[in-house]
């Protein structure tokens, strides 16, 4: 009798835990969802004045953001009545697991980000004429690829910038000029290089390849087919080696190159404006072969739960009193002209080529790898998934 | 003495001593209430999140978006078995996780017996406090400070300047020296507890049975004190299995969880199925360990 009521008990916690696993299970499925051309999005005020009403009712946006990037935010606030409250991706994937979690209103997405963000619908189109700066922004970086579709565009462009070569000047003589003193094997500077640790800087490497070994046929460097992939793969597994750090956190590459462990390699402007306010012997430049870079966009997300303060976040960024202390406090160029009137260095403009389409030439911006190499190659080319898995390789 | 005379008024009838009055006639449902909570805290929150993970590890990735699709498939646990470099991470963590293990043994012993066994109660005290105190501090602060100790001008390498030597501090080596600093007092508590539970009268029964110091030792106080070790393992093992902020910070070689943590964003399901490895590893240590008598130790 006894032993019966214990395999009844038995049985019966069992049954608990198997359906309490199916709720949780339950609770994980669906979330679904399609794209749409409609600039709709629920709550979002039609004119400006009744965003800023419903701003003031909101009083908060929460955003993804790069290092660096929100500018003037005590001063946005007071006008708008919106807190904002940011969190710091460190890689693009990461910027859309934080907002695929659907608790924030917004990301300054690059490339690789944007264009997958869109494919998914998880950002909405934007309606122009409720941003009053979207008029003052260069033309040329308005309808890309990587911030619209068919005309119609999904977000308000932020900066662009290159990912440059840093080097210790006191440490790297003579002053390089080419990527070589980070891809030259053996290499003068093993175990001091700093790389970022992300499957994107295989284009890295592409660049490099398109410069130095013209019979690989590189055209674009996100684009890159069996042969030309497998070489980039081999140059940075060759690379492997002599990496001191590889970096995601630009506090830690600041770090390393303040102490000298690292003396040369790719980083984002800020770490160079942080490290010669720091007095640091630093140098950034643009090396011959060309560069990845960025062009970012601020991206509303389609179920914002404050997007009227995320509609007066992106004019805001987009005034050319943010834009410029943004191009100054990140090191980029900024995308709306008026800026440069109020920059505090008066050459910043010039000194970042922020009208000089030409030096933009050779600066490949950050975008998503598809099957489709975008020419006669057709569907010949690694996708996003094959980068990655390379890069885990890569890595070792 | 005479008592005064209590009226014997019936107890009011609110509503919780009605409650209560329901749950004395019913222990079963009594049983039910009290357990509700922190059995629905057990089964949902830790093996329900448990259960996510391996659901999740069947599922597939759209190879352009990267979000998860939910069908079912079991390409993930292929792809972390059959490419290489999931294998040489894997063994490189357990590796790892043994050496930071051992040597954590190695520092703690000496150090919880010191306490246990030689040191005043005052002194004994201090020793406490100072094994824990390291404890309160924020770990990420401990693994930037290891940083700056194990850099080109850093303190190690300041130290050895002089001798004519030099350390490369972001490397393997590095990583061991950190993760052993950061999870030694995970080590010597329970040593140290260990220690402190064996009685005096049998370390006495084997001076009197002619044990030297050494024999006693090896023949009393180590057999004893052997499964508080094991328990002690657990914890620096497992911890070292899992952790992704000091490998990261240290050294440029990859391990389990820093490849989990640079491709949960893109290939969430992968980085599923990889965290079940360390998790399998994991239980087959605990049952070593019960085996070795450690579960009466923690």
């Amino acid at each position: 009798m006894k032993r019966r009521k214990v395999r009844v008990a038995r049985w019966a916690a069992f049954g608990l835990l198997v359906a309490a696993l199916s709720v949780v299970a339950a609770g994980c499925g669906g979330g679904d969802e399609g794209g749409g051309a409609s600039t709709a999005i629920e709550g979002l005020g039609t004119t400006l004045e009744e965003i800023q009403a419903n701003a003031r009712e909101e009083g908060a946006v929460n955003i993804v953001v790069w290092p660096g990037y929100p500018q003037l935010v005590d001063e946005f606030t007071e006008a708008t009545g919106c807190t904002v409250s940011t969190k710091e991706g460190t890689t693009s994937d990461d910027m859309i697991s934080f907002l695929q979690t659907g608790s924030y209103d917004g990301v300054s997405a690059s490339g690789n980000a944007s264009i997958r963000l869109m494919t998914t619908g998880e950002v909405a189109p934007i309606d122009t004429d409720l941003v009053s700066n979207f008029a003052d922004i260069i033309e040329g970086i308005k309808n890309q690829e990587y911030n619209s579709v068919d005309g119609q565009a999904y977000g308000v462009p932020h900066g662009r910038g290159p990912n440059l070569l840093m080097y210790r000047t006191d440490e790297v003589t003579p002053a390089p000029t080419s990527w070589s003193v980070v891809w030259d094997n053996p290499n003068a500077y093993k175990g001091k290089l700093s790389i970022y640790d992300d499957s994107i800087f295989i284009a890295d490497a592409a660049v490099y390849l398109k410069a130095t070994q013209p019979d690989l046929g590189i055209t674009d460097p996100y684009e890159l087919d069996e042969a030309q992939f497998t070489a980039a793969v081999d140059l940075l597994k060759q690379l492997n080696p002599n990496v001191g750090e590889y970096w995601v956190d630009y506090a830690k590459q600041i770090q390393s190159y303040a102490n000298k462990d690292s003396v040369a390699g790719t980083t984002w402007p800020i770490q160079g404006v942080l490290l010669k306010g720091d007095k640091q012997p630093v140098e950034l430049i643009k090396p011959s072969e060309g560069t990845t870079g960025w062009s970012d966009t601020w991206m509303i997300y389609s179920k914002a739960a404050n997007p009227n303060c995320m509609y007066l976040w992106m004019n805001h960024m987009a005034s050319p009193e943010a834009q410029a202390a943004v191009a100054e406090g990140f090191g980029e160029a900024p995308v709306n002209l008026k800026a440069c009137d109020l920059t505090k260095n008066a050459n910043h403009c010039t000194e970042y080529h922020a009208d000089d389409e030409a030096w933009w030439e050779d600066v490949y911006y950050w975008t998503t790898p598809t099957a489709d190499c975008g020419d006669d190659r057709g569907e010949a080319c690694k996708t996003q998934e094959d980068w990655e898995a390379a890069w885990t390789e890569i890595r070792g | 003495m005479t008592s005064v005379p209590v009226a014997e008024t019936p107890p009011r009838e609110t509503p919780g001593r009605r409650l209560s009055t329901f749950f004395y006639r019913h222990p079963r449902v009594r049983l039910a209430a009290l357990l509700a909570l922190p059995v629905g805290w057990l089964v949902v929150v830790y093996l329900g999140s448990l259960f996510v993970l391996l659901l999740s590890s069947l599922w597939e990735t759209d190879p352009f978006t990267r979000d998860v699709v939910h069908t079912l498939t079991l390409e993930n646990f292929q792809r972390i078995i059959e490419t290489p470099v999931f294998r040489d991470v894997a063994w490189r963590t357990i590796q790892m996780a043994v050496l930071v293990t051992i040597g954590d043994i190695v520092l703690a012993f000496p150090i919880a017996y010191y306490m246990a066994r030689v040191a005043s109660p005052r002194t004994r005290d201090i020793l406490v406090i100072a094994v824990l105190m390291p404890l309160l501090a924020n770990y990420l602060v401990k693994a930037f400070a290891w940083r700056t100790i194990l850099s080109e001008g850093g303190a190690i390498n300041w130290a050895l300047d002089p001798i004519g030597l030099s350390f490369d501090g972001y490397s393997t080596a590095g990583l061991w020296l950190t993760f052993m600093y950061l999870w030694l007092p995970f080590m010597i508590l329970p040593i140290y507890a260990g220690l402190e539970r064996i009685p005096s009268s049998l370390l006495e029964a084997s001076a009197d049975l002619g044990g030297r110091s050494l024999t006693t030792f090896a023949r009393v106080i180590l057999p004893l004190a052997f499964p508080a070790v094991v328990a002690g393992s657990i914890f620096t093992f497992s911890l070292t299995l899992g952790d992704y902020i000091a490998p990261g910070l240290i050294t440029s070689e990859q391990f389990i969880g820093t490849v989990i943590y640079s491709i949960r964003g893109e290939a969430l399901p992968t980085a599923a199925a990889y965290s079940l490895v360390p998790l399998f590893i994991i239980v087959a240590y605990l049952f070593v360990a019960r085996r070795l008598g450690a579960f009466e130790s923690l």
